[in-house]
């Protein structure tokens, strides 16, 4: 008698135990949840304000960043396009690079050099984007200056260093989607005649475009959100973009430089072009998972 | 032995049809010097003809029974008529797959040299620049000493894992061992952890601002710093683990239902112990990202040159100090120096998530 109601009370003692646990684990859970509506109702209701208060076409289509004017004007257009500029350079130095170099991981790398080079290319991803914009400030700039001449701090500058950066991204995705291409369409190829590279470029790495077009929509993601790198090395030059070779500014710039002494409508238009980069941001990241579940199909 | 044979007369006979195939329309070139191509990779000449017979495999769509018998038979006759072949047609080869290789080997070139570059930029500059000057306990505006900023990481970090590795390791525990089949939440949470891993780290350090520093009323401080990191590595740490469980076989779980274990302890008993490997490779690699980071923190933990006495101190990390140091453009030995360190420590930290990954499929 005694020994089953004590079994009975332990046997309590650890349904409790499982519930409480089961409840924090479900919390846990939530957090993610509760961080992402925190992230969206902090920045939408700091930034959406002085989106009305400025007129959101003179916001988003003005050409004029002028905080310290009076009275001050706030359009950020020229940011805008900076960040397209540069992102859009980045895609043209680092993606035929990236794909064919996961192509070259993929099909091309014989056994020993791979097990040098796999973990190589990790490294690169994890090299700090202050080490990256260092290197630029310090290499990259002075090269460029001497060529081409300007400050050197310009959209084509900046365009290589995101281009590196977003490299490793670009090869471990598409390196993935192109080992996934089945062994049977290479061997089919080679089976009708074709060479090596023909199969490898026109029959395998066609097969593997979804997996291909998301790593560039994640590159894309990563260059348009660089920060530090950038800042160092693109001049920063709050104007339209004036040419390749031309400094310009871009959103994350605009926030990092100003943010420090930034008050009242000033730091919420700063505020708001953070917004601005988040929506851009969400919506690559939404392409990016479409893209995904299409693989997945 | 009859079918023996009949395939040996068959494969002579391809062998003879794809000469006359180079001879005629070279299309068969471009089949050798695949061959030629391969031949690459592999270190032992004996190889090639393993490789000579799964094309020949191909060609003839031979049943499996008999690829046996074709690897047999390549071992005598075929090496000299391959190696014969091979020489005469790879000058034939069509100038646009000799591009093709070219911009393959380019471009896996261009990116082995921009890595090298880098790393050899930095260590080769780094080097002169480290003086015991930069290592004093106090820093002052002339030696720059990056000992206060290092103590910041170390401080900064362990801040971050403390918030960030239970509520990661809870929610991968919850999503793979507690989620029933068809739960909505698991596919909510998993969006969220993806909208979070996408978002920049500027983004964060606003949000940081405005919540921890501002509306919390922690200020710029090591704890609003670490609030907001913690955040960033969240999505990080939770799929490593969500990996890691998933990966230990299930056979694990029932043994330990079948030995009367209740679920909490078989996920704390059995399943967690043998994902360990996997978890802390995901806490390593989030501790690369926390030493890395800067743009998170300048607005959330501050630029404060001391070591931070408490937590609502600021302080920077070495990430933070770099850029400083890089902005004023005074100090560009100490710079480079810092970079190195800075450098050697990811590198350090990768090396060793790596290890740990690798520990994790030994299993």
């Amino acid at each position: 008698m005694n020994y089953e109601i004590k079994k009975m009370k332990t046997n309590m003692k650890n349904n409790l135990k499982e519930n409480i646990m089961h409840a924090i684990f479900l919390i846990a859970a939530l957090t993610s949840i509760i961080a992402v509506i925190l992230i969206c109702v902090f920045l939408f209701a700091n930034g959406f304000p002085a989106i009305g208060k400025i007129g959101i076409f003179k916001f988003l289509l003005g050409k004029d960043w002028s905080p310290t004017d009076i009275p001050a004007v706030y359009g950020i257009a020229p940011m805008v396009l900076g960040s397209l500029y540069v992102t859009a350079g980045a895609i043209l130095f680092g993606v035929p690079i990236g794909i064919i170099t996961a192509l070259f991981m993929a099909r091309y790398c014989p056994n020993r050099l791979y097990k040098i080079i796999k973990p190589a290319f990790d490294l690169l991803a994890g090299i700090p984007s202050i080490v990256y914009g260092f290197f630029g400030l310090m290499v990259l700039v002075p090269i460029t200056q001497n060529l081409f001449g300007g400050t050197g701090k310009s959209i084509f500058t900046a365009s290589i260093l995101l281009g590196i950066m977003i490299l490793p991204t670009i090869i471990s995705i598409s390196e993935a989607a192109i080992r996934a291409v089945p062994e049977s369409y290479y061997e089919g190829a080679l089976g009708l005649g074709a060479s090596h590279n023909h199969a490898a470029y026109s029959i395998v790495l066609p097969a593997a475009r979804s997996g291909i077009f998301a790593s560039v929509a994640l590159g894309i993601g990563r260059a348009i959100g660089e920060t530090m790198a950038v800042v160092m090395i693109a001049g920063n030059q709050a104007r339209m973009p004036a040419g390749v070779f031309k400094g310009v500014r871009t959103l994350t710039a605009n926030i990092v430089i100003e943010m420090g002494y930034a008050a009242d409508l000033h730091r919420e238009a700063l505020i708001a072009t953070g917004v601005v980069l988040f929506v851009f941001i969400l919506l690559i990241n939404l392409s990016f998972s479409l893209m995904k579940r299409r693989i997945v199909r | 032995m009859m079918k023996h044979a009949k395939i040996k007369m068959q494969m002579q006979r391809i062998q003879s049809q794809s000469v006359q195939l180079d001879s005629a329309t070279g299309i068969n070139a471009q089949n050798f010097s695949k061959t030629e191509n391969m031949s690459h990779t592999t270190t032992q000449t004996t190889n090639i003809n393993a490789q000579n017979s799964s094309k020949t495999e191909n060609m003839s769509h031979t049943t499996t029974q008999t690829t046996d018998i074709i690897a047999q038979n390549s071992k005598t006759p075929l090496n000299f008529r391959n190696g014969d072949t091979t020489k005469h047609h790879a000058k034939s080869r069509p100038p646009f797959d000799i591009f093709l290789s070219i911009i393959t080997y380019g471009a896996a070139g261009l990116t082995i040299l921009a890595l090298i570059s880098i790393i050899g930029y930095i260590i080769i500059m780094g080097i002169p620049n480290l003086k015991p000057s930069l290592f004093s306990l106090t820093y002052t505006n002339d030696n720059v000493s990056i000992i206060p900023a290092l103590i910041t990481t170390i401080e900064m970090t362990l801040l971050s894992l403390v918030i960030a590795v239970p509520l990661g390791i809870f929610t991968a525990i919850y999503l793979t061992e507690y989620a029933k089949r068809g739960n909505k939440l698991v596919g909510l949470v998993r969006v969220t952890a993806e909208t979070l891993s996408g978002i920049p780290s500027i983004v964060y350090g606003l949000f940081g601002m405005l919540f921890f520093v501002t509306t919390l009323g922690l200020g710029f401080s090591l704890i609003a710093g670490a609030c907001t990191l913690s955040i960033m590595i969240l999505p990080l740490i939770m799929r490593t683990t969500e990996e890691a469980l998933i990966s230990v076989p299930d056979s694990y779980r029932e043994g330990s239902f079948g030995l009367g274990a209740g679920r909490l302890r078989t996920v704390f008993k059995i399943v967690l112990p043998a994902a360990i490997p996997g978890i802390l490779s995901g806490i390593i690699l989030a501790v690369g990202r926390i030493v890395g980071e800067t743009a998170a923190l300048i607005y959330t933990a501050g630029t404060a040159t001391d070591i931070p006495m408490s937590v609502t101190d600021s302080a920077r990390t070495l990430s933070i100090h770099m850029y400083v140091l890089s902005n004023e453009g005074i100090h560009t030995g100490e710079a480079y120096a810092t970079a190195l360190i800075l450098l050697v420590m990811v590198i350090g930290i990768n090396a060793l998530a790596a290890f740990a990954a690798k520990k994790l499929t030994k299993i």
